[in-house]
């Protein structure tokens, strides 16, 4: 603008051939220059909606905030909890039903402080416990991202919340007891990598809102991955503190990164929610990001006592040896083609369940719902055409799948606890 | 490949599949829960818009939800392709006792149509030969009177399709009586198999448009 003050006063005051030629100088001047920096806030603008988009990614803001087939990011899903039904809000740059009217502070409170743009209290369905320790920067960057979106006009429905819940005022105690504000401070002991994965995992990646234990206010219960059931999921996020889980501090860095940004590997596959969780958002991790996230993971491990595993004692009762040889007889018909009579699988193809931390978890879970629904790993640039296992809900009942499921909790070198039918039946439902 | 039992694990869509398999067979099937159509044979058009309809939530029948997840787009095209492939001999027709004037209802509905209650002929958009149309319409023969009617009845208490505005076939068999639904499947169940898919320029562009978004390649997407 300066550049144009001087030019009017230029002609105002001598008006000859020598001022015209200064005017058009300076206007050409003036003209390249606020071109500059136009071109530069753009190029700023496009860099931060690009990084954005891979941060959005990362944060998997579309995985919550689009309904099954639905626009992305218009929100409208439904998250089934102990308190009530939490409805996803659009996030897209609508104005009237999205967040078209935000500017980036407002962004940055609900990120950071969990308070909407008129000053609510949010919720922590919305996980700002953990977005808390994104950096400004980033957050300013998915922010520019969102805005940089086509709006959706879509209004979704409000929250069904239980008594009493739904007051404001609890949530205010729930927040001092259980919110702590600030942005990830590194630890300077730790090498690069291991604070990037930190931040990454702690922050943006939220994987303490699955793979914690939640206490009966729904706060989870350390900062520690230490492993719980998901709150609205009937699924079991599995410990990734504990060499008896998912911990990975035995694994090859090189591993790591390929569960996560494949979904398979050689001893492991991602099922259930975690499967949605690298489709929709690790298997874009960059290289760096990837190595960095599994250099923190691996080192979760370090103080884990429980590396010993918990001595079962096979009890050799006539009844369980009976029980035992049902469950095989069931294997030998459905299972063995695939996974081996030696449980050994096809590395890479069908897992292996002898040694399958997932198969003698103390939480049967998982394994049961993975014979009842079956299913297949996430399609990903590493595995595009994976194989897959078959609902075997659709042929076996209740009581043969706890026969089977015991059989291969027991079978081989894994010792774990026998599954009753009341598990089985327990374990269906809990999907949208 | 090999497993551990030696066997070689074939890098094929035979295998892939298996999860599928279970229940779709070569022959139709009663399952414990639902009934579970030979789904072998059948325009690739019509499979892939079935899956993509199951993993994105519009139509729902929980298993197939939660089988097709986190399956992609490009994933799901090859598996249509591989079943849509797939020629199997067709089970016998049944023999299902028909009077008369049933036969002349049936022949009318699926030739002629209804056009003042809005039912257009099967035949209009299902092919002459009523074994379907490329790339996504499916043939009515070939079919078991019980699936007929189980899907004639989902569509008609909106049982099969949700959140989908312009459903024609739901539209359509909800003009229907019960008792034409029963006619309609006893007829259809009762005729062999011949004859190949017609070609997609038989169908006239009214019912194209009516019926867009189930059978263009699109599936219904925007």
């Amino acid at each position: 603008m300066r550049y144009w003050i001087m030019v009017l006063s230029v002609i105002d005051y001598r008006k000859s051939i020598a001022s015209l030629w200064i005017y058009i100088i300076s206007l050409t001047f003036a003209l390249l220059t606020i071109t500059a920096e136009i071109m530069a806030s753009e190029a700023e603008n496009s860099n931060a909606v690009h990084y954005g988009a891979y941060l959005a990614r990362i944060g998997n803001c579309m995985g919550c905030h689009t309904t099954k087939g639905g626009q992305p990011f218009a929100g409208g899903r439904r998250l089934s909890t102990s308190f009530g039904v939490f409805i996803t809000p659009n996030i897209t740059p609508d104005k009237e039903t999205g967040i078209g009217l935000w500017n980036q502070q407002d962004f940055w409170q609900a990120l950071h402080q969990g308070r909407s743009r008129d000053g609510r209290l949010l919720y922590p369905a919305f996980p700002y416990t953990e977005y808390t320790k994104v950096a400004r920067q980033d957050a300013d960057a998915i922010f520019a991202y969102l805005q940089s979106l086509p709006p959706v006009s879509q209004t979704n429905p409000s929250h069904d919340i239980f008594f009493p819940y739904n007051s404001e005022s609890l949530l205010a105690v729930w927040r001092a007891l259980y919110f702590k504000e600030g942005v990830y401070e590194p630890e300077r002991s730790k090498s690069a990598a291991w604070n990037r994965g930190a931040y990454l995992a702690q922050g943006l990646g939220h994987c303490s809102a699955c793979h914690t234990t939640r206490n009966a206010l729904g706060a989870s219960q350390n900062e520690t991955l230490t492993g719980g059931q998901i709150m609205g999921m009937n699924w079991y996020a599995p410990s990734l503190f504990s060499h008896l889980e998912a911990g990975s501090g035995n694994w090859e860095i090189d591993e790591i990164v390929a569960l996560l940004t494949t979904g398979i590997t050689k001893r492991a596959v991602t099922s259930g929610p975690m499967a949605t969780v690298v489709r929709q958002s690790l298997q874009y991790l960059s290289q760096e990001d990837a190595l960095a996230l599994a250099t923190y993971l691996k080192s979760l491990t370090e103080n884990d006592t429980s590396s010993v595993p918990g001595v079962h004692f096979l009890v050799t009762t006539g009844s369980f040896r009976k029980h035992l040889e049902l469950g095989e007889k069931i294997y030998q018909e459905y299972c063995q083609a695939c996974h081996g009579a030696d449980g050994k699988g096809t590395p890479g193809t069908y897992p292996a369940l002898d040694g399958n931390r997932g198969v003698v978890m103390d939480s049967p879970l998982n394994v049961i719902r993975s014979v009842l629904n079956g299913g297949y790993p996430p399609t990903t640039a590493g595995n595009s055409r994976p194989y897959g296992m078959p609902p075997f809900q659709q042929i076996l009942r209740n009581e043969e799948v706890a026969l089977v499921v015991s059989y291969i909790r027991n079978a081989w070198g894994n010792r774990a606890s026998l599954v009753r039918a009341l598990d089985v039946d327990r374990s269906k439902g809990g999907d949208d | 490949m090999a497993n551990a039992n030696g066997n070689a694990v074939l890098d094929s869509m035979d295998e892939r599949v298996k999860a599928c398999t279970i229940c779709h067979s070569a022959e139709d099937k009663v399952g414990r829960d639902a009934y579970y159509p030979r789904i072998a044979g059948k325009p690739q058009g019509y499979i892939f818009n079935q899956l993509r309809n199951f993993r994105d939530g519009r139509r729902y029948y929980q298993p197939m939800v939660i089988l097709l997840e986190n399956m992609s787009d490009e994933y799901l095209r090859e598996i249509a392709q591989y079943f849509s492939s797939l020629q199997l001999p067709y089970p016998d027709p049944e023999r299902i006792k028909m009077q008369p004037e049933e036969i002349k209802l049936a022949r009318h509905l699926i030739y002629s149509g209804y056009p003042k209650r809005n039912i257009p002929a099967c035949s209009a958009c299902h092919g002459d030969i009523l074994m379907g149309v490329e790339p996504a319409i499916p043939g009515l023969v070939g079919l078991s009177r019980a699936y007929i009617t189980a899907q004639l009845g989902g569509w008609r208490n909106g049982g099969i399709m949700r959140a989908q505005t312009s459903d024609c076939m739901s539209e359509i068999a909800k003009q229907l009586t019960e008792s034409e639904v029963n006619i309609v499947a006893k007829w259809l169940a009762n005729q062999p198999v011949y004859g190949k898919p017609s070609s997609f320029d038989v169908l006239s562009s009214e019912l194209v448009d009516r019926c867009s978004r189930t059978i263009l390649e699109n599936g219904g997407a925007e």
